[in-house]
């Protein structure tokens, strides 16, 4: 483990001066490094593990007694896996010092607070949970535990508060039961019962509108895909019928009982939870992904259901642990691998499934989508006589239900398995999927193959595809990704603009210059008017296409030759795609050129708006034009619209940036000024020292307002576009009476959904815009509902 | 940022050395001999860097499969491919610029050592392409590595050139 903090290197001048070591910072460094680690790698048990180490501590209180308290909040907050293993550590010092227990109490309900005020409800959640243990360690007394409980379940009488408000506050409440539902029971039954009513009825009444815009599978066979805190619910209702009897939670302190019961437990004081304000955000609903149950591992221990409290438990704690390593790939894998209970649940699957349950999850996975590739590339490392076959076997799987899958988890499945693939050598029993060959090219799951295919295309060559699937595949085979030239024959001089191709050609081979190009150019006939108009150059799509076409084939050789021609010749770009009608033509142009090789066409688009060729709504309206109608359902496409879209985001956040630096130096300027004031109060020379830089924050502020308008106006452009699209269909099925539901309805109306969840931030700010303009009460139900399942999420 | 994990404060600062570990995205112990400037210069410039050095490509990896596999981690700002400095054919190594060091970072943590044309990829810090740098450096005009290698290598123009010449 390397030592050096990152923090070193701003010591300027200084490379490899270590931090002036200080005794006590390398005493902190020593304890925390002792609490985290207690209980690894060690041949003694954990119990005896722990037993050394809060005597360790004990010793160490009345010295280091604020760095341990905050050491162990943290941990509290940072490490939810190891939970139970920290409460007992805890309740051991608490037996040992009970004013250190107190204090750690207090500690942590100020942590709490806190964290409940800056919108960090995931870590809140681990707090709360902490808490509740410290109960079964005898630190905290139950009755005081319940009370807090009441005061969670008491804010879903709250009015006027969004319902994710409660949910969080329910869900806290609910999800630190498996630790500590048997002892709050046993000593306030009545209470508890009260909560547990109060609860059925809060989710009985509260809205689950949302819930079809979050789920991986619109069916509910084989496994209902539940919203998150019906899901909980289940599984509480089932544990209390039970008895409260949880077997898989470790529980270190179960073997020091006789030791914490003479421990002197302290009461919380009164929690209230703090008030919504305009600036709280809460966590977004989420559906719980299931994908196996008991009957896909008939050979191993017995899968714990999708409503028993262990199922929950244990993905709680795995998704923890991606939480907590997910930069060190081969620790996570390790980490989950050694997972506690492995021979009594089918691990393996469980850790599929989590992974998964990440990647798909909606609106978007915790993680970057690579992460999950090359975790489960490590975990096969680890595990090569098992995992692959569990991974196999989800794979069959999630290929048997593309039919229900939403269209944005069928995008990442695509991502995910083609990459995975190109990690080993390919191999794949593509005949098994044979069925998809009879199906209309539109279904899912040929579909799914064509694109898996372009994709692994992608990563290798054409050649390479070819070779790995069987004869029969051919058909959903990647085109071979050449360039279309349409002066390239003698067979097509006849084509108007023939010849200018030929002198083009010529010229650009000697080096031409942007004006030799533009004088060629000149002779371009403009089909679209009668005269010629000598003097700018209007929209001409002959002369677009000509150059374009030439200028693409002649840079065919590879993205590093098609960006330096664009380079080059971006003055005559600029010019020929001046209006609106120009830069959606020269996007006809590329596709026209490179409709074989998508990759091609991605790369340019992203150049072309870089470079300020075309703008974003130019994009937006081609990917929405009759042209692109047929590929309006590929994959690339809504790669290039999100990207396109990120890329207008990215700028209005530099932007902003910017003008927030400029207005923070004037301030500084200002403060500067302010501090060393002379009786010389010369405003004329403040004045000329403030002119430049509140010029350049005027600059700025427009810069801003036009960014945000022209990104305002790209949302405007795609919703308005679906919505046409999508009515036009809508009433097309009314009147011939055929049924709405196609596989490209399906996969448009996800589309739209798309458009919401991956950028949902930017949209909250133009709900009001959208629902007066574009979502009004008169559109179409069908329509209507993915906006109002929208809202739904933040409500 | 993500509803729920709301912004820094007191208690957010705090974090674990455990948790903070960040191993892939470190430098490595490589230095580039070439680099023109103090070793101090070398480490801030690598610590600030956008753009990796990717090795052991085999000769026949396009600028495109570069581009689709390292485009998994975020925007790619431009592909240096490396060239034999005699032939000006590709010689198995290039240049990946993003356009945030994040994305960099995050293909240090993912990319780095899985395949590319089957082969197990290597990337590392790269203190920022200059003129000249595209080129191999081993005396036949390939990289280093190809000079003196005595294994037969499909992907890399088959025998070490010392081995070639015997």
């Amino acid at each position: 483990m390397s030592r050096r903090r990152h923090s070193d290197d701003s010591d300027a001048g200084q490379p490899h001066k270590r931090r002036r070591t200080s005794e006590p910072s390398e005493i902190e460094e020593r304890l925390e490094s002792l609490i985290c680690r207690v209980g690894e790698k060690s041949n003694s048990s954990l119990e005896s593990n722990l037993e050394g180490l809060a005597g360790v501590l004990e010793a160490d209180l009345p010295n280091y007694k604020s760095k341990i308290l905050r050491i162990l909040c943290t941990v509290a907050r940072l490490l939810p896996e190891k939970l139970t293993v920290y409460t007992t550590l805890v309740g051991l010092l608490n037996a040992r010092n009970y004013n250190f227990g107190g204090e750690f109490v207090e500690a942590m309900i100020r942590q709490l607070k806190e964290c409940l005020k800056v919108n960090m409800y995931n870590e809140a959640v681990h707090l709360v949970r902490f808490l509740s243990d410290l109960v079964n360690c005898h630190v905290i007394a139950a009755p005081s535990m319940v009370a807090m409980f009441e005061n969670f379940v008491s804010v879903t009488q709250e009015e006027d508060v969004p319902q994710v408000r409660c949910d969080w506050y329910m869900f806290a409440f609910l999800s630190s039961l498996p630790w500590v539902g048997k002892e709050l029971y046993e000593k306030k039954d009545a209470e508890m019962d009260r909560l547990l009513s109060q609860t059925e009825s809060y989710l009985k009444r509260r809205q689950k509108i949302h819930v079809p815009m979050l789920q991986v599978w619109t069916a509910d066979k084989p496994h209902p895909q539940e919203e998150y805190l019906d899901c909980l619910w289940s599984q509480i209702q089932k544990l209390k019928k039970d008895r409260w009897q949880e077997r898989h939670i470790l529980r270190p302190y179960l073997a020091f009982d006789s030791i914490l019961c003479e421990a002197l437990q302290h009461n919380l004081p009164p929690f209230t939870p703090p008030p919504h304000t305009e600036d709280s955000v809460y966590p977004m609903p989420r559906v719980i992904f299931r994908m196996f149950d008991y009957t896909d591992d008939p050979e191993g221990p017995v899968m714990p259901g999708s409503h028993s409290v262990e199922r929950f438990v244990i993905e709680e704690n795995l998704h923890c642990i991606i939480k907590s390593h997910w930069k060190e790939r081969k620790t996570c894998a390790a980490q989950l691998l050694s997972y506690p209970g492995n021979n009594k649940i089918p691990l393996n699957y469980h850790i599929v499934e989590v992974i998964f349950a990440e990647l798909f999850q909606l609106p978007s996975p915790p993680h970057i989508e690579v992460m999950y590739t090359t975790l489960l590339i490590e975990l096969c490392k680890l595990q090569p006589g098992s995992l692959p076959q569990v991974l196999a076997q989800a794979t069959e799987m999630l290929y048997m239900r593309l039919d229900t899958m939403n269209t944005t988890c069928v995008d990442r499945f695509i991502n995910w398995f083609s990459h995975h693939l190109s990690n080993f050598q390919f191999r794949w029993s593509w005949e098994d999927w044979s069925d998809c060959l009879t199906q209309d090219l539109e279904k899912p799951k040929p579909k799914f193959v064509r694109e898996v295919l372009e994709k692994c295309m992608r990563l290798s060559y054409h050649q390479r595809i070819i070779d790995i699937v069987p004869a029969s595949f051919s058909v959903l085979s990647p085109a071979n990704p050449v360039c279309i030239y349409k002066y390239g024959d003698e067979s097509n001089r006849s084509l108007p603009g023939y010849t200018v191709a030929l002198c083009l050609t010529i010229a650009v081979k000697n080096k031409a210059s942007n004006d030799e190009i533009f004088s060629i150019l000149k002779d371009v006939p403009n089909p679209n008017q009668d005269d010629d108009d000598d003097e700018g150059f209007t929209f001409n799509p002959l002369k677009i296409e000509v150059f374009v076409q030439t200028l693409l084939h002649l840079a065919a050789k590879s993205f590093s030759h098609s960006f330096s021609a664009l380079a080059k010749f971006h003055e005559v770009f600029k010019t020929l795609a001046e209006s609106d009608e120009g830069k959606l033509h020269v996007l006809r142009v590329v596709y026209d050129v490179w409709k074989n090789h998508p990759q091609m066409i991605a790369v340019l688009v992203d150049k072309m708006i870089r470079t300020q060729i075309v703008d974003c709504a130019a994009v937006a309206n081609w990917i929405f034009s009759s042209e692109l109608a047929h590929d309006f359902t590929r994959f690339y496409i809504w790669e290039i619209l999100h990207s396109t879209i990120r890329k207008m985001n990215k700028h209005v956040l530099k932007i902003h940036k910017e003008l927030e630096e400029a207005k923070a130096r004037l301030a500084r300027q200002h403060k500067r000024r302010d501090s060393d004031d002379d009786d010389d109060d010369d405003d004329r020379s403040s004045d000329r020292e403030d002119g430049p830089l509140e010029e350049q924050i005027e600059r700025l502020q427009e810069k801003v307002e036009s960014a945000q308008s022209e990104q305002k106006n790209l949302f405007l452009v795609i919703f308005q576009r679906f919505i046409m699209l999508l009515t036009e269909h809508l009433v097309r099925c009314e009147t011939s009476g055929i049924d709405v539901f196609t596989p490209w309805y399906k996969s448009c109306i996800e589309r739209l959904q798309q458009i919401f969840l991956q950028h949902h931030q930017i949209i909250q700010q133009y709900m009001v815009t959208l629902e007066n303009l574009l979502f009004t009460a008169e559109l179409d139900h069908h329509i209507l509902a993915v906006f109002q399942q929208f809202c739904a999420l933040q409500a | 940022a993500v509803p729920g994990s709301g912004g820094a404060a007191m208690c957010s600062g705090e974090t674990l050395s455990v948790l903070r570990s960040d191993s892939y995205a470190d430098l490595s112990q490589y230095r580039d001999q070439h680099f023109r400037g103090t070793r101090y210069d070398q480490e801030r410039l690598l610590r600030r860097s956008s753009t990796l050095y990717v090795g052991n490509l085999s000769f026949y990896t396009t600028e495109e499969q570069i581009h689709e596999l390292f485009g998994k981690s975020g925007d790619i700002k431009k592909v240096i491919m490396g060239l034999d400095k005699v032939k000006k054919t590709a010689c198995g190594f290039c240049f990946v610029e993003y356009y945030a060091r994040g994305d960099a970072e995050n293909a240090m943590r993912y990319i780095n050592g899985t395949r590319l044309d089957d082969r197990i990829i290597r990337t590392d810090w790269d203190a920022g392409f200059k003129e000249g740098r595209q080129y191999g450096r081993g005396r036949s005009g390939g990289q280093v590595r190809d000079e003196y290698r005595q294994d037969y290598d499909a992907g890399r123009g088959g025998y070490g050139k010392t081995v070639q010449c015997q």
